[in-house]
């Protein structure tokens, strides 16, 4: 059976997943009963799931829209300083260096000061996210807009096309697989920014906090199931980003860029 | 009496920067309706100088004249085929043979003409929805030529352009060049390393010899258009590819001196 057949992309994940939640069941019933409380059951986990399912909806509701407006403005603004870094080496000497210290800088220092910016809660969780997923998008797509086949920039120089032209017919284009690459990293960062971001700067007040928020009250109550809960329902996040980003790809690229070519042909 | 010059060299040179000397005086003038073949060693100069009459690169001395003006002024007669294909490959062969038109913001029906024109040249009207990366070599090279056919060129450069393809392919794709040529008036000019398809194609092929690019010979082909299987079978045609050869090769061992 070929790797490509769709019965063993079901079956192989679907194994492991029934293997790891075997051992974890060992190692639960394994351990001092005193101690069972370190690995909750996959069941124990589903009820808390269950019970906590209002508090977590809000707070899994929250920190999507924070992950998914951080990530939406690191779109865009990665967009137009990449246009602008691809114009001219110089550009990109004077401000690469600084990119790259903004990148440099942990959440949780750039967290409090963003909080004194704009306050705590929404505004602050999607300003942390913008800057956590902003670095691979740029990189990426500046590397794609200078990457360009010389022929293919000789060829438009023959046409004597404008440089507005020569960017939008053939750089853009001909970046979209490095922007892809940028937003995949991008969309796999996003939401654990989202949820670090709201630890550090998320809304206390009424329903405004997130799920990182929610953990740290799950932590400090010691309700570790919960605990799991969320922990899963952050990487469901991740997940379903990761599946927008992987769709947008496909109908963007798959008619004509060789990552998609079907090796068995 | 003779037609006025289309593309005059007057001991033209050209050197890059400070670098050693290109191409060296350079002299030769084309007329309307001439296929010429540049050949020579690699290091000759042959590409700079299909680059000099597109405008692609300054020349450094001398003159040259495109339809009496400058090669920039000439731009829009001009069109260039490269050594590989060059289409872009996010989009269809229909879109890419639609470029040129559309950086000169002809309008779409127009456009859609032209498309059914030239695609019917190369015989690719079928593969109009296909992306380049479906195709084959030869197929990519044929999209690469009726895009240079767009926008209906007086002067067609081509550099190497069926360097990569087999020699089978590369037979076909000459003789469906010269078919072309009898329905549209272009002038080309060719750059090659094959001796054969320069003396099949040509009606003037000059041979240049390297360090620095100079003219060494220039060699008239003599045989009547139109050329098909036939005439690769011709006496008068393999005692050209015989001496062209020779010249060819007394270059290169002086070269190799």
């Amino acid at each position: 059976m070929s790797t490509r057949s769709p019965v063993l992309q079901i079956l192989l994940p679907a194994l492991t997943g029934a293997l790891v939640i075997a051992v974890w069941y060992g190692i639960h019933f394994y351990l001092d009963p005193e101690m069972r409380f370190l690995l909750p059951t996959p069941g124990a986990v589903l009820r808390a799931l269950a019970d906590n399912a209002d508090s977590l909806r809000t707070a899994a509701w929250n920190t999507s829209q924070g992950a998914l407006l951080g990530f939406v403005l690191a779109i865009a603004v990665s967009f137009g300083l990449a246009i602008l870094l691809s114009l001219s080496p110089l550009i990109r000497t004077s401000l690469y260096p600084y990119l790259m210290a903004l990148q440099m800088t942990p959440l949780p220092i750039l967290a409090p000061i963003c909080v004194i910016w704009v306050g705590a809660g929404l505004k602050s969780v999607a300003l942390l996210t913008f800057v956590i997923a902003f670095f691979p998008l740029v990189v990426n797509t500046t590397q794609g807009l200078i990457s360009t086949d010389r022929n293919l920039v000789e060829l438009f120089a023959l046409y004597r096309t404008s440089r507005f032209q020569e960017l939008f017919l053939l750089r853009v284009p001909a970046a979209l697989p490095y922007f892809f690459t940028g937003l995949r990293i991008a969309a796999t960062i996003a939401p654990i920014g989202a949820v670090v971001a709201d630890m550090n700067a998320g809304s206390s007040a009424g329903d405004g906090g997130g799920l990182g928020f929610q953990a740290v009250i799950y932590s400090s109550q010691a309700k570790y199931p919960a605990l799991f809960a969320t922990a899963a329902i952050t990487c469901v996040l991740g997940f379903i980003l990761n599946a927008i980003v992987l769709t947008l790809a496909w109908f963007a690229l798959h008619r004509w860029h060789d990552s998609y070519e079907r090796t068995d042909r | 009496m003779s037609a006025s010059p289309l593309v005059e060299f007057r001991d033209v040179t050209k050197r890059f920067g400070a670098g050693p000397l290109v191409l060296d005086r350079i002299s030769f003038t084309a007329v309307p309706g001439e296929f010429i073949s540049l050949i020579g060693p690699s290091g000759c100069g042959k590409s700079t100088l299909l680059r000099l009459i597109a405008g692609l690169s300054p020349i450094s001395g001398g003159e040259l004249r495109v339809e009496g003006g400058t090669p920039q002024d000439a731009a829009s007669d001009l069109a260039f085929v490269f050594q590989e294909p060059t289409l872009l490959p996010w989009l269809s062969v229909a879109r890419n043979v639609e470029v040129p038109q559309q950086l000169r913001g002809v309008p779409a029906a127009e456009r859609a003409a032209t498309r059914e024109r030239v695609l019917n040249l190369v015989r690719l009207v079928e593969k109009a929805p296909a992306f380049p990366r479906q195709l084959s070599g030869g197929q990519k090279m044929r999209v690469s030529f009726a895009r240079a056919l767009a926008l209906q060129p007086k002067i067609l450069l081509l550099d190497e352009p069926f360097g990569a393809l087999d020699e089978m392919t590369r037979e076909h794709l000459n003789e469906e060049l010269l078919a072309i040529r009898q329905q549209e008036a272009w002038t080309a000019f060719f750059v090659t390393h094959s001796v054969a398809e320069a003396v099949f194609l040509s009606s003037r092929i000059l041979v240049l010899s390297p360090n620095p690019g100079r003219i060494h010979t220039e060699i008239t082909v003599p045989l009547p258009y139109p050329r098909t299987e036939e005439t690769r079978l011709s006496r008068a045609y393999q005692d050209l590819v015989a001496n062209v050869s020779r010249v060819l090769r007394s270059v290169e061992e002086v070269a190799a001196i």
